[in-house]
């Protein structure tokens, strides 16, 4: 019963891990990133349209990426140079994502998705539901066992640090947003070639539950997948629609098991001491 | 001295309390500005004339009474959403769930107004009543999980979003749906719960026009907001929770029951732009009636500067905005998504000069 669910599980997970794991650079680095759900939208838009006009999946993928991209930098921009409110910068991005893509709706036109490979056991999933865990672990080795990961972490825990040596956290976190741009672009493409087409808002609150997945593994790479591939569970659950579990339940599990985990009732969740935090 | 210091000591020393507020109207008035010019670019690119876009904008609203009235209908629920993000806002506090409380509001409006059947005078008050208070419940947890468990409200009240459309979707497919009817809403609430429309007491305007009395309470909350921010001891307690905490506990205030009081406040206020799409305008609880009014609002909020009467200006721009996107997909073909982009950078452009002005002191208020 379980198993025939890690299809559709390992499809609804995916995208959310990417999206998650930009998250948790941006996060790390100090800097409240709400604009996932945009960074995603136009991500999944760009690959539709450099698919449509280009023939290739690849250059697709290429476009969708740098859409996202260009999303970080216009946050980066904002938050750490302007230094303006980095949860309503995060809330324009997503209006202006959703405008954009409105806007310049491509053609209502199927468009291929990314190969998929054949491995033993396993079966045929998209290249990139196996580029996931590769990218988890080297997330995690990146932040956690690397000087470059320290400091990065650092422009979110402790500013101070990180000034005692000399080191600017503006550089830091540019580099934290324009990677949770590339991540979750990359997400974006993954959710457009899964269904091959683009449609308005179709990333439908995603980016906000990879942000949820993300404050439940504890802003760290493995547990923050993990809890995506809890959340792409509960959704492949109610997509199944089986033992009449009221599909909305299923539905707002996560957001519940976030806020629980949030406030502390089971385990902890501690944000980035700096995260928010603006220049002083 | 170069010219930014200048204007900086202007400001800052400037005793004149209107020249004051004159520079803080300088950059939403260029947001809006640019906004448009923007907009125009954009329509010229296209191969449209740009003076015929200008022109329809004009038109749009203003060429009739009707028009406008459907502008004021527009702008009511981003009245509402606009003060609570603001009332927030000043002490503090990010409200990103005002899309939540509205729709948990305007059920329990909904709900009320089809199953109690009680004369107008009661009934009426009954259901804002309820409404007001489903809508500071549901603000109240994330303002009391931030000053019990010092819970981040931005993520709680995301969360609180996502659980509200869960749930009220639930009850309108599951529950209350109305019998015979493929499309998720309840069925019609009694006459004596549904608010008057201003046509039936203005003779000018054509019965077809929306706009109803919804439109009158927003005005008084904004009035009610006003004074309540301005003159009284809970507002000042708000605004010194929000500009300095530390201040605020040594002079005997609580900032944690501060907290929790604004969001319930802010989630009433923000129930309210339900009780207006429900009670005002479609008598019914539909799924998913809200085009995000809980997140135009923190445009509102942000180009009105926090202020009631700025907010007022800024909803009825948005309220014109929406009829425009409607009019111009119609006449000129153009998409209303350059108007969502267009919202997108007026609402980035706006936090970046808050951002600088934090830096510099220029533009405070």
């Amino acid at each position: 019963m379980i198993f025939e669910l890690i299809p559709s599980t390992l499809r609804m997970s995916t995208p959310l891990g990417f999206a998650a794991l930009g998250g948790i650079y941006s996060e790390r680095s100090g800097v409240i990133n709400l604009a996932l759900e945009g960074m995603m939208l136009i991500g999944a838009f760009g690959y539709v349209v450099g698919t449509q006009i280009s023939g290739s999946t690849w250059i697709g993928l290429l476009v969708g990426t740098s859409f996202g991209l260009a999303m970080a930098l216009l946050h980066a921009i904002a938050t750490v140079t302007f230094q303006a409110e980095q949860v309503v910068t995060g809330i324009g991005i997503n209006i202006l994502a959703l405008g954009i893509t409105e806007y310049l709706l491509p053609t209502p036109q199927q468009v291929d998705g990314l190969p998929h490979w054949e491995l033993p056991l396993i079966g045929s999933y998209s290249f990139m539901v196996y580029l996931l865990p590769i990218l988890m672990i080297a997330s995690h080795i990146f932040l956690f066992k690397t000087p470059w990961g320290l400091r990065l972490r650092a422009a979110g825990e402790s500013t101070e640090a990180l000034a005692a040596l000399s080191l600017s956290r503006t550089k830091w976190q540019y580099l934290g947003i324009l990677l949770s741009g590339l991540f979750t672009g990359v997400g974006g493409c993954f959710l457009a070639s899964e269904v091959h087409y683009f449609t308005k808002g179709m990333t439908a609150g995603r980016g906000y539950l990879a942000l949820a997945a993300v404050i439940f593994g504890n802003w760290r790479p493995l547990s923050g997948v993990s809890a995506c591939f809890l959340f792409g569970f509960a959704t492949a659950l109610e997509l199944a629609n089986r033992w009449n579990i009221p599909g909305q339940l299923l539905h707002s599990l996560p957001y519940i098991l976030t806020m629980v985990v949030l406030v502390g009732f089971v385990g902890t969740s501690r944000p980035p001491a700096s995260l928010g935090k603006m220049k002083s | 001295m170069n010219i930014r210091k200048l204007f900086v000591s202007l400001v800052r020393d400037e005793t004149s309390q209107s020249r004051k507020f004159f520079l803080s109207c300088i950059p939403p008035l260029l947001a809006i500005f640019g906004f448009f010019l923007l907009c125009g670019v954009v329509v010229y690119l296209r191969g449209q004339g740009a003076l015929e876009f200008y022109r329809i904008i004009l038109l749009s609203g203003f060429a009739s009474l009707d028009d406008f009235g459907y502008v004021l209908f527009n702008a009511t629920p981003l009245i509402f959403t606009g003060l609570a993000v603001a009332i927030g806002y000043k002490s503090g506090l990010f409200n990103i769930g005002c899309e939540g409380q509205l729709y948990v509001a305007a059920f329990a409006a909904a709900w009320m107004g089809m199953h109690l059947n009680l004369p107008v005078p009661l009934l009426v008050p009954l259901c804002i009543g309820s409404a007001m208070i489903a809508g500071a419940g549901w603000g109240a947890i994330p303002g009391f999980l931030k000053a019990r468990y010092g819970a981040h409200e931005v993520i709680n009240t995301i969360m609180m979003n996502f659980i509200a459309f869960a749930l009220m979707n639930y009850l309108v497919t599951s529950v209350y749906q109305e019998q015979g009817q493929m499309i998720p809403q309840t069925p019609q609430i009694h006459e004596a719960a549904q608010i008057p429309r201003l046509a039936s007491l203005i003779p000018i305007l054509p019965q077809s026009n929306p706009l109803n009395v919804s439109f009158l309470i927003a005005c008084v909350c904004v009035v009610f907001c006003y004074i309540f921010l301005t003159y009284t001891r809970w507002g000042y307690e708000l605004r010194l929770v929000g500009n300095a905490r530390d201040v605020a506990s040594y002079g005997g205030i609580n900032p944690r029951a501060v907290t929790v009081w604004v969001m319930a406040l802010s989630g009433a206020i923000a129930g309210l732009a339900g009780v207006a799409e429900v009670m005002g305008y479609r008598y019914r609880f539909l799924d998913s009636f809200s085009s995000g009014w809980g997140f135009t609002g923190i445009a509102v909020a942000l180009l009105g500067r926090n202020n009631p009467f700025g907010i007022l200006a800024a909803a009825i721009l948005f309220g014109l905005l929406n009829k425009v996107a409607l009019d111009i997909d119609i006449l000129l073909g153009i998409p209303r998504g350059i108007f969502f982009a267009g919202q997108g950078m007026l609402i980035i452009w706006l936090v970046c000069i808050e951002g600088v002005s934090r830096k510099t002191d220029t533009f405070r208020i």
